[in-house]
């Protein structure tokens, strides 16, 4: 096969590298955006004071190019590989170590990743985390996403019983929130993964995390528990940094899929106001 | 209107008990780092009667790991960490004379029994905001466990701090209370 594409995985190294730096330097536009439109809505002086903080500090970030939080997160890679395309020069999951490894050192990000018992930093940042699938065509599109300890401690997963359905989905959904609290740097994102099994959720409920902020779920049902979501997190009053405010949540990103006859899986991934992810299409 | 103070370590009872949720508090002078790595270390190094890496008495913690100080600087961004992780250290600590601790997120309520017990304050700053925060910090100096990395505990000198007071010696939390107007 003469006509198939090539990349030579050093092309992806080189662009995790540069991705990782962007995403932790810059604010993504559309949590700009949301973050902007929650200060016009926030009722709470002390929120909208927060706020206005979290909208200087990305000012500072991208004028001084400073990380916008210290906690540079662990890098999950998205990749969506065209099954037309031919890798070449190599592994494709230690290209993308070696991105992070060069972009963390030559971004000044700090490396977050240890060993879970001993506590030994890997001095690195790596292993990534990566998530790699194949898709029709014949480019590849990658995304950066660091995430952060501290939103990342307060998701949890749930196997609901199908007798408890919708509602006790909603319960879950708020339950965690409540949990949360201040901890996660609220305001606060949620993808939230209904259906399919246990693994299957909780990688589906990261994954919502790369929609763009304030875009229309395609699927109805999704849509209308998204905005049903959005509405009990945010009278639940937390507020911005959890100091009281009607501005908890800036999204809910729901995603539904058919499970098992005996099963109601739900994850629920909370993501911080640093919800950063930076993507490119090679 | 919430009231401000201008506080600089060593703390006293006279400044913490003054403090009542809500208010702004502005810390210049020197302030250390540890998160829950270094609490580990410096309770352990107590129990077996080694003297801590700083003194605690009258001291200002920060839950803090920064990022690396890119050229030129003093300090990466330095925003804080989610504090319920020191919360089975803090007792200890709180008996030994610590007076204020700095980071986010909800303490335990042994924790908080122990900063009314011992007079101390719990001090939120805004999580996530590292790069606005880096700019209080004029001075940042590795004084242990430097194989901890960015747990490392640092001495910082900082200039006007900007934190507002979560938990205070009465028992007040603003964690609580703050939401209760936005509630619905
Ligand atoms: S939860 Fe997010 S914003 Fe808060 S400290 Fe962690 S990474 Fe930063």
């Amino acid at each position: 096969m003469s006509n198939l594409r090539t990349i030579d995985v050093a092309l992806i190294r080189d662009t995790v590298a540069d991705l990782c730096g962007q995403a932790d330097l810059l604010l993504p536009a559309d949590v700009r955006r949301a973050l902007e439109q929650g200060l016009a809505a926030e009722e709470s002086p002390v929120g909208k004071e927060i706020l206005t903080r979290l909208l200087e500090n990305a000012d500072i970030a991208a004028a001084e190019s400073m990380p916008i939080c210290q906690d540079c997160g662990l890098a999950v890679v998205f990749l969506d590989v065209g099954q037309d395309l031919h890798l070449i020069g190599g592994d494709l999951v230690t290209a993308v170590n070696e991105g992070v490894r060069r972009g963390y050192e030559r971004h000044y990000l700090r490396k977050s990743v240890c060993h879970p018992f001993t506590r030994a930093n890997t001095g690195d940042n790596t292993p990534a985390v990566v998530h790699a699938r194949i898709v029709p065509g014949d480019k590849v599109h990658l995304w950066v996403v660091p995430k952060g300890g501290g939103s990342e401690n307060m998701s949890k997963v749930f196997l609901v019983t199908p007798a408890q359905g919708l509602p006790g989905v909603k319960e879950r959904v708020l339950e965690t929130v409540e949990a949360a609290g201040p901890n996660p740097c609220p305001p606060i994102i949620l993808g939230v993964a209904i259906g399919s099994t246990f693994d299957d959720a909780c990688l589906r409920a990261k994954r919502t995390l790369l929609r763009e902020l304030g875009s229309v779920n395609p699927d109805p049902e999704a849509a209308a528990l998204e905005s049903e979501l959005l509405t009990m997190v945010n009278n639940t009053g937390i507020g911005p940094a959890g100091l009281g405010g009607r501005v908890t949540c800036l999204g809910v990103f729901v995603d539904i899929k058919p499970c098992h006859i005996a099963s109601l899986p739900l994850a629920v991934n909370v993501q911080c106001h640093a919800a950063r992810h930076k993507e490119a299409v090679l | 209107m919430s009231r401000t103070f201008r506080l600089t370590p060593p703390l006293n009872d006279a400044d913490t008990t003054a403090l009542k949720i809500g208010d702004r508090v502005l810390i210049t002078g020197t302030i250390y780092t540890g998160r829950d790595a270094a609490h580990k270390r410096i309770v352990e190094a107590l129990q077996n009667g080694q003297e801590p890496p700083f003194p605690l008495k009258g001291a200002v913690i920060y839950y803090v790991g920064s990022s690396p100080a890119p050229p030129g600087r003093v300090i990466g961004a330095a925003g804080p960490t989610t504090s319920y992780r020191m919360d089975s250290y803090t007792p200890t600590m709180l008996q030994l004379g610590l007076k204020a601790m700095i980071g986010k997120g909800k303490r335990g309520e042994e924790v908080k029994a122990a900063m009314a017990q011992h007079k101390a304050v719990y001090l939120g700053a805004i999580g996530g905001a590292g790069a606005l925060m880096a700019r209080a910090i004029v001075e940042a100096e590795v004084i242990a466990y430097p194989e901890l990395g960015p747990e490392a505990v640092r001495r910082l000198v900082v200039k006007d701090m900007p934190l507002v007071c979560v938990n205070d010696v009465h028992g007040g939390d603003l964690y609580l209370e703050g939401r209760r107007d936005y509630q619905r």
